[in-house]
């Protein structure tokens, strides 16, 4: 007798496969970094291609020595979305050891170290990222202004040159780079108001410098609305649910606007801290790293709502401009305990009321 | 404190077409309309039925034909001893060739005791002894009717009907569940279009046996057709109320649809009567009717061919015990789609592939499913959980599935059980969606199995550990209770002993008396014997006397200590302690013995040396006579 095929139900799959959920969120960022090049240049991309090819071979070698199916781990396309996150979280000029670095760290001791995709317990590319802070505050506090207003405007060449070798084709430093129209060095709107309270302006002051001429914050409200884009894009093809980017926005919203009304002079408005920094891209696609966020309905909405409340928090009185990293991998550290106390009501239990009577 | 809406509340929402939703669910893709396109047919008499003696959850009924029997179609093969058992009838009319086990329609295809029947082509009834007139008759009667005609519930599960039907609890509302949310199945959509009118007499039969305040026909809204007929066929019924129920898998789980229809919660150790509600198959109601109506057992069922597989999908009637290879030539199955055969009992979500094309349609066999290669992936691409939570999001039970898993993976058991394992319906809507395509069902079957084995076998040690301390703590209690014994006894002897003034002072000092007595008798005689002239070896005499003095003695405390032994052995001693108490009494005998030796040979001591003495003694008065 032939020898029938024999496995277990449901023989049925939906046709989504972890590769097909790790591309969607790489294709959703596409919005976000092509507006990033419209406004700061070409070096985002540069930065991208090198965490990509660092994560992929990173992977592929600890694949190998661990024995693994290397193929179709790198298939997955899990270390490609974490060195995407990274390489659009960095300043697109920095140099490119950096990111390497970075993404080496990323794959190599979060997730890898971990034992592999699922049982990294931090956000890769968030805690590469806040290890590259320390380590390197330099180049990675060296923002650009918007190419409208800088100085020089670069081409590819000069991204791939200046991130190699640290000057343009035309010789300028990135320090010379950032320097904007009234030959002051120029930071983030997020540091430029963090520097002028520090001075003693009020954020009203500070935002009617130059720098916010209706110039300096628009790339900045650009590439976040972009962002915003691609993360509504996700959340209708359903792969990610609203409730982390949802709470974490909400609460951000909810506690700088009172902050704001408390003192207007000291606290930035949400729309300023919303559209500013990287909260849209933390929201939509950091924060939802599923491996690493909490997988219960009511722990989703705390471990955003509690990301956004940080990330005001840290913003307003702590010692980094944006402060993404630091809340996501802070709550990163409470998933266990949110999922254990979140568990939803199975069905049929507590329904004794009903019994009884 | 009742979180669920009441009688009232339902019966308004319900009018309105305005239900409840359960969490989570799937929407695969249906695929109905591969089979449910053409009428039902039926499949030509086949040569050799298998009929499996147990097609119901419960217990098999005892088998009444013997091998060679000629049967007539509907004569019972089984009859039914235990509340919890079904008989089984013949399909058709034959010969009973064997009765032997065979290939179970079972996930496992485990072997299991069937009735193998040849037909002999004429398909003769048996007698029918339809109930004239149902409204009349007793309720008492009609269960035991449905009983005898072998119904058990046909949407799945195989629960025995009658044990069902014979409810005492208050119930409100009668669920005739027609949702058949598995896709590709077709049967009950079909077995509604065609025959309303039959499945509605089965409901009235149920009305007049459980008296229900509200019949709910639920139908999901992918039939139309099917939600039509039924509302014609229960349109002059005030409290019959046909339902159109939204389209979502697991829609037509007992649990999930009592949810819809009235938002109640089944509570997880219960039954759905705890919410005032039960729940039958249209499937089951036609049989009931055609049980009572029409006087047939239940002999056959709907069961739709189909999957790309099936060069002509469809709906047949198929007698129970045909065996599926028959059904896969009435389909047209086309082996050239299938580069490894798959052939799935049931649906594409719970259906289990069978081991052997020889296994044959029970009671509960709505489908055979034959996908094409491409058609249904095989889930043989396992990755790492990547903590989605896609599988919460669908768990229509709101359990935590990755944790589950998680936990049934690296066997934790315990933790699955807390992360209530099994409250899982096993209805695949999260292995459905996961993006791992992590056969999660699998996992849990197998974490399942190992808990009820953990738990057998905790019982079975549990109750060897009952009966091991329970023994413990009586032999305890007879050896207290001997030791008092024993204490008494040596008391009593003890008080008997300073009584007498030491007894074995008295003893030796009598036997020596005794030895002096005899030894002058001794010379008395040796004098006498002297002067008759026959002189006896003397040396022996005395050692036979004092032998004799000995076992004399010897004997004496033997029998003090059989005394103890047989008090000890008359009282009622369980054999188990037997062993033990004789254990005990040989330690204590050969105490008793030690010290009845010593005395021995402190008498013989005694005896000897008087000996010694006696023998010089007499030597000397020889010499002086
Ligand atoms: S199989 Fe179990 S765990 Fe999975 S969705 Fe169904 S009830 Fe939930
Ligand atoms: S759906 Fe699969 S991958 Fe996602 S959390 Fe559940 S088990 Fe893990």
């Amino acid at each position: 007798m032939t020898m029938l095929s024999l496995s277990s139900s449901p023989h049925h799959h939906n046709r989504r496969d972890t590769g097909q959920v790790m591309r969607l969120v790489c294709y959703a960022a596409i919005p976000g970094i092509l507006t990033n090049v419209w406004f700061f240049g070409f070096g985002i991309l540069v930065q991208a291609a090198i965490a990509i090819v660092t994560a992929l071979v990173t992977e592929g070698v600890i694949m190998e020595l661990r024995k693994k199916k290397t193929e179709r781990i790198l298939k997955d396309y899990s270390a490609v979305l974490a060195a995407l996150l990274l390489a659009i979280s960095i300043p697109p000029l920095a140099p490119w050891w950096v990111i390497v670095i970075g993404t080496f760290f990323a794959i190599a001791i979060v997730k890898q170290l971990y034992g592999g995709l699922g049982y990294n317990m931090f956000n890769p590319a968030m805690a590469a990222y806040v290890m590259l802070l320390i380590s390197f505050p330099v180049q990675m506090t060296s923002w650009l202004p918007p190419l409208s207003i800088a100085e020089q405007s670069h081409t590819l060449w000069d991204a791939i040159h200046t991130i190699f070798t640290g000057f343009t084709s035309t010789g300028f430093s990135v320090e010379q780079l950032k320097v904007g129209v009234d030959g002051a060095t120029m930071a983030t709107p997020l540091d430029a108001v963090k520097t002028a309270l520090l001075q003693g302006y009020t954020v009203t002051e500070a935002q009617e410098h130059i720098i916010f001429d209706g110039q300096y914050g628009k790339g900045w409200f650009w590439v976040a609305t972009a962002y915003l884009a691609g993360g509504l894009f996700l959340i209708k093809t359903k792969v990610i649910n609203w409730h982390i980017p949802g709470s974490m926005l909400a609460a951000a919203a909810l506690l700088s606007f009172v902050l704001f009304l408390l003192d207007g002079d000291q606290y930035a408005s949400p729309l300023f801290h919303i559209f500013n920094g990287s909260l849209v891209l933390g929201a939509f696609f950091i924060a939802t790293d599923p491996v690493s966020a909490s997988t219960t309905i009511k722990g989703r909405l705390i471990f955003g709502a509690a990301i956004g409340f940080w990330v005001i928090i840290i913003r307003n009185w702590g010692g980094y401009p944006d402060a993404i990293a630091f809340a996501v991998l802070i709550m990163n550290m409470t998933v266990p305990l949110i999922d254990y106390y979140t568990q939803p009501r199975t069905y049929g239990h507590q329904s004794k009321a009903r019994k009884s009577s | 404190m009742t979180l669920f809406a009441d009688y009232d509340e339902i019966i308004e929402r319900i009018s309105v077409n305005q239900l409840w939703d359960f969490p989570g669910g799937v929407h695969p893709p249906q695929q109905k309309a591969l089979s449910n396109q053409s009428n039902i047919e039926t499949l030509p008499l086949d040569k050799t039925f298998y009929v499996p003696i147990k097609q119901h959850i419960g217990v098999d009924g005892r088998i009444i034909v013997s091998e060679g029997d000629s049967i007539l179609k509907g004569q019972a093969l089984t009859a039914s001893e235990a509340p919890f058992s079904v008989p089984v009838h013949a399909p058709t009319s034959g010969i009973v060739k064997k009765v032997t086990e065979h290939v179970s329609a079972h996930p496992s295809g485990i072997p299991e005791l069937s009735i193998i029947i040849d037909a002999d082509g004429q398909d003769t009834w048996i007698p029918l002894k339809p109930v004239a007139d149902y409204a009349k008759t007793g309720k008492s009667e009609l269960i035991e009717r449905i009983c005898d005609a072998g119904i058990s519930g046909m949407g799945g599960a195989g629960f025995p009907t009658h044990i069902k039907s014979n409810n005492t609890k208050p119930l409100e509302f009668l669920i005739i569940n027609g949702i058949e949310c598995e896709p590709y199945i077709s049967s009950d959509d079909r077995l509604m279009r065609e025959h309303a009118w039959q499945i509605r007499q089965g409901i009235d039969i149920l009305v007049h046996i459980l008296q229900p305040r509200q019949v709910i026909i639920a139908v999901e809204d992918n039939k139309p057709e099917a939600l039509e007929t039924m509302s014609i066929a229960c349109q002059q019924k005030t409290n019959y109320q046909v339902v159109s129920v939204p389209t979502k898998y697991p829609a037509g789980g007992e649990k999930q649809l009592v949810q819809v229809l009235t938002s109640r919660e089944v509570p997880s150790d219960g039954l759905p009567i705890d919410v005032g509600c039960i729940m039958y198959n249209v499937g089951t109601c036609y049989a009931i009717a055609d049980a009572i109506v029409e006087g047939k057992p239940l002999i056959e069922r709907v069961v739709t061919l189909t999957g790309k597989g099936f060069k002509s999908p469809k709906n047949v009637w198929a007698r129970l015990g045909t065996p599926i290879q028959t059904l896969l030539k009435h389909g047209d199955y086309d082996d050239s789609t299938q580069s490894s055969p798959r052939f799935i009992m049931g649906g594409p979500m719970m259906g289990f592939t069978v081991t052997s094309l020889l296994t044959p349609i029970v009671k509960i066999s709505n489908c055979i499913l034959v996908p094409a290669d491409n058609e249904l992936p095989h889930p043989d691409d396992e990755r790492a959980c990547i903590r989605c939570s896609a599988c919460s999001d669908a768990c229509p039970a709101s359990l935590l599935p990755q944790q589950l898993f998680w936990y049934s993976k690296s066997k934790e058991l315990e933790k699955a059980e807390e992360y209530n394992l099994f409250d899982c319906i096993e209805c695949g809507a999260c292995a459905y969606v996961c993006p791992s395509e992590i056969p999660l069902v699998h996992y849990y079957r197998q974490a399942k199995a190992d808990i009820r084995n953990q738990r057998e076998e905790k019982e079975r040690s549990d109750k060897a550990k009952i009966r091991f301390e329970a023994r413990k703590a009586r032999l305890q209690k007879e050896k207290e209770e001997r030791e008092e014994k024993h204490r008494i006894a040596a008391e009593a002897r003890k008080a008997s002993l300073n009584k007498d003034g030491g007894a074995a002072k008295d003893k030796i000092a009598a036997a020596l008396a005794r030895a002096k007595a005899k030894k002058e008798a001794l010379a008395k005689k040796q004098t006498q014997n002297d002067a008759l002239g026959a002189p006896a070896p003397e040396s022996d005499k005395t050692e036979v006397a004092s032998i004799d003095e000995v076992s004399t003695e010897s004997a004496s405390s033997q029998t003090s200590a059989k005394t103890t032994n047989e008090t000890e052995q008359a009282k009622p001693v369980l054999k188990s302690t037997a062993n033990e108490s004789s254990d005990i009494t040989a330690e204590e005998d050969a105490e008793a013995k030690a010290a009845a030796k010593k005395k021995r040979v402190a008498a013989a001591v005694a005896k000897a040396k008087a000996k010694k003495l006696a023998a010089k003694q007499i030597k000397k008065e020889n010499n002086e006579s």
